[in-house]
């Protein structure tokens, strides 16, 4: 086999080690910590919003223009349209602009 | 179930209504198929670079079998064709995805309650999209079965596999990632995640906080990094503004 493959394989195990690490190591303790239990649930919006703002920091103007407008969107709407209505704006800026 | 003052880590499922195992698959599919929509130009896009990057269709598509993570798989085919040491490449890949090290923590909580073979399925199949709907099922009263979560899976996982194919097969036909605003997409995606949780305590600062400690990160220390960091940064923000008492707390 190929070193790509073998690049793969242990991407993949490497990958997995982290969907799996946390509970891990956090199953050894029966009971939480209040604060580790605020800390777990503040997760989604530290984590995700890490993946949005560096990406929103770097955007030309036609990027901030179709996340200001998702994000609008997404106060009314679902995440499916949002994202529709996102792409739809970006693409129609990029293409005439 | 949910209430604060019991800090038990694997909950409990509701036992409120037993719902039909079929009826749950579907409730699951349905919240799958829009991340599947959402994840299809990116799918492609993998697959056409990786057979640019020389991956061969088969190893083209095993990448996406069995890392099954978008941006962690875009790292590891751009690090391949710059003649990088291959432990490298892997760490880089484990890098990217050590975020999962938090959501792992997070719903080993919801899902605790699995059967092992069950858990270590769903730990594989652990995506951002995925475990933000957990989180949301789990916020909702209703139970987060195994039938559910592999609903919420199944559309998102198949289809990821078949882009790899598809994108591998007929890579030459993207012609501008950057008139279809391909680098857009992904932070579009995440913002409307992101919104899903604007009702959990603390939401603003914590928000605030991750996006300008992420985008301080990227400017110095660089990527991937600046994901672990920004989200460290808001936890810390949460931890310190919560309440001495938060036994009364709605999440």
């Amino acid at each position: 086999m190929s070193s790509i493959f073998w690049i793969i394989i242990a991407g993949a195990v490497a990958t997995f080690l982290t969907r799996i690490g946390g509970h891990l190591v956090l199953s050894r303790f029966e009971r939480v910590h209040p604060r580790v239990e605020v800390a777990l649930n503040a997760v989604p919006a530290a984590v995700l919003t890490t993946l949005v703002a560096p990406a929103a920091a770097n955007a030309d103007w036609r990027g901030l223009v179709a996340l200001a407008i998702a994000g609008l969107v997404s106060v009314r709407f679902n995440a499916l349209t949002m994202f529709l209505i996102g792409a739809a704006v970006i693409i129609l800026l990029r293409q005439f602009t | 179930m949910g209430d604060m003052d019991e800090h038990i880590y694997q909950q409990k499922p509701s036992q409120a209504v037993p719902v039909r195992k079929s009826t749950q698959f579907w409730e699951g599919f349905a919240k799958g198929l829009p991340i599947m929509i959402a994840a299809a130009p990116f799918g492609v896009l993998f697959g056409a670079l990786a057979i640019d990057q020389g991956f061969s269709l088969f190893e083209t598509v095993l990448m996406s079998a069995a890392i099954f993570g978008g941006a962690s798989q875009m790292v590891g085919i751009e690090l391949f064709g710059q003649h990088i040491p291959a432990w490298l490449i892997v760490f880089s890949i484990f890098a990217v995805n050590f975020r999962h090290v938090l959501y792992s923590a997070a719903v080993g909580r919801r899902i605790g309650h699995f059967k092992p073979l069950e858990a270590m399925l769903s730990y594989f199949l652990l995506t951002d999209p995925q475990y933000a709907e957990t989180e949301k099922r789990a916020e909702s009263g209703k139970p987060v079965t195994f039938i559910w979560y592999l609903g919420v899976a199944t559309p998102i996982y198949v289809m990821w596999v078949v882009e790899a194919f598809i994108g591998g097969l007929f890579g030459n036909l993207i012609a501008d990632t950057h008139a279809l605003g391909i680098d857009m997409l992904l932070p579009i995606y995440f913002l409307g995640l992101v919104m899903g949780f604007r009702k959990r305590t603390n939401w603003g600062p914590i928000v605030i906080t991750s996006a300008i400690a992420s985008i301080i990160a990227a400017k110095t220390i660089g990527s991937p990094w600046h994901v672990s960091i920004g989200a460290v940064a808001g936890i810390l923000m949460a931890v310190i503004l919560a309440k001495p008492e938060p036994a009364k707390e709605k999440r």
